[in-house]
């Protein structure tokens, strides 16, 4: 039976953006071949200028099964949002 | 020989290697060993013939002679062309491929990277270009290099193997002739002598670091550059330029 090389998340940052985007994920041997890999992959149609990659099993994911304890309550909860307040323009990405 | 002669002749060559040596790679398409190899290969062959589509309508312009890039590309025959040996050897295994891109890779980078201080504006300022594609294709035949000589028992012999046999072509590389004389006298070319100690120099860092031998062999294939190919052009270009032949003047 054939292994595979670990599997990797993948993260763009695009030029114009402020963060990185996940594009999907590839296998890779180590850390150096992750970037490289996810540079010929996912970067061909100048998509980004920043790779960051993940290990897959380093990452933490909520169980959907605990979706309504973590999220419900949050939902009619109206007085958290900074709805209310007009931002100036200085600080429009706050 | 003319100085324009001879940087017809030049840039001609450097248009050959990257022709060439990007329709092997290409051959690779779909054939890869894995998914995100299968697409660097071929991301490699792209720059390669990117960078050759230039050469060629540079060195159109140059010969004069009404030719398109397109014309150069397919109808000459295998004398005419002016590629080293290294690249027309066939991709063989996932090592041989490496091993050949390897010894390419690392005379490329050094040679672009001269070249951008020709007195040629044209071929500085495409050096200046490809040498952002040529520093990639270095790192990664580097890095597999490394992975597979310093990598398992049947990593590392393939590997040598490999490598033993594409050496004696890493010689026509730094051979100056003719052309290269002129031209270097000119400021035009670049001075081979200059660089092949750099060569030496990164060879024997990755292949220290790749746990591989330097074989000891030192007699050095050569003939390329001035139209005397091995056996295996003449497939190349009976591939690559079957459908223009085939259907002359056609267009998609």
């Amino acid at each position: 039976m054939k292994k595979n090389w670990p599997l990797w998340e993948v993260f763009i940052r695009s030029k114009s953006g402020l963060h990185h985007k996940h594009v999907g994920s590839l296998h890779a041997a180590d850390a150096e071949m992750a970037i490289e890999n996810a540079r010929d992959v996912y970067t061909r149609r100048n998509e980004g200028v920043s790779i960051w990659a993940v290990e897959s099993n380093n990452i933490t994911a909520s169980d959907p099964e605990d979706s309504n304890a973590l999220f419900e309550p949050a939902k009619d909860k109206i007085y958290r949002h900074p709805t209310f307040y007009k931002l100036p323009d200085e600080v429009k990405y706050i | 020989m003319t100085i324009k002669e001879a940087q017809f002749d030049y840039v001609l060559r450097l248009a050959d290697n990257a022709f060439i040596l990007g329709h092997r790679l290409s051959e690779w398409c779909g054939h890869g060993p894995i998914l995100e190899q299968d697409i660097a290969m071929t991301n490699i062959a792209l720059d390669l013939v990117g960078q050759a589509r230039a050469l060629y309508q540079y060195a159109a312009e140059l010969e004069e002679g009404g030719k398109t890039e397109d014309d150069l590309a397919f109808l000459r025959d295998v004398g005419e062309f002016r590629n080293v040996l290294l690249v027309e050897q066939p991709n063989g295994d996932w090592a041989c491929t490496i091993a050949r891109q390897f010894l390419f890779d690392a005379c490329n980078y050094l040679f672009y990277r001269e070249l951008t201080n020709s007195k040629d504006d044209h071929l500085s300022a495409f050096a200046e270009k490809a040498l952002k594609e040529v520093t990639y294709h270095l790192r990664f035949s580097s890095e597999w290099m490394i992975r597979l000589g310093d990598g398992t028992e049947v990593s590392h012999q393939k590997m040598q193997n490999a490598l033993n046999d594409r050496w004696m072509f890493s010689g026509e590389l730094f051979s100056p002739n003719e052309t290269d004389r002129i031209l270097t006298a000119e400021g035009i070319g670049v001075d081979l002598e200059k660089i092949k100690p750099l060569y030496n120099q990164k060879v024997t860092e990755i292949l220290n670091r790749a746990t591989l031998q330097k074989p000891k062999s030192s007699w050095m294939q050569k003939g390329g550059k001035e139209g005397r190919h091995t056996e295996h052009l003449g497939h190349v270009l009976a591939e690559l330029q079957f459908v223009q032949r085939a259907y002359p003047g056609l267009e998609w």
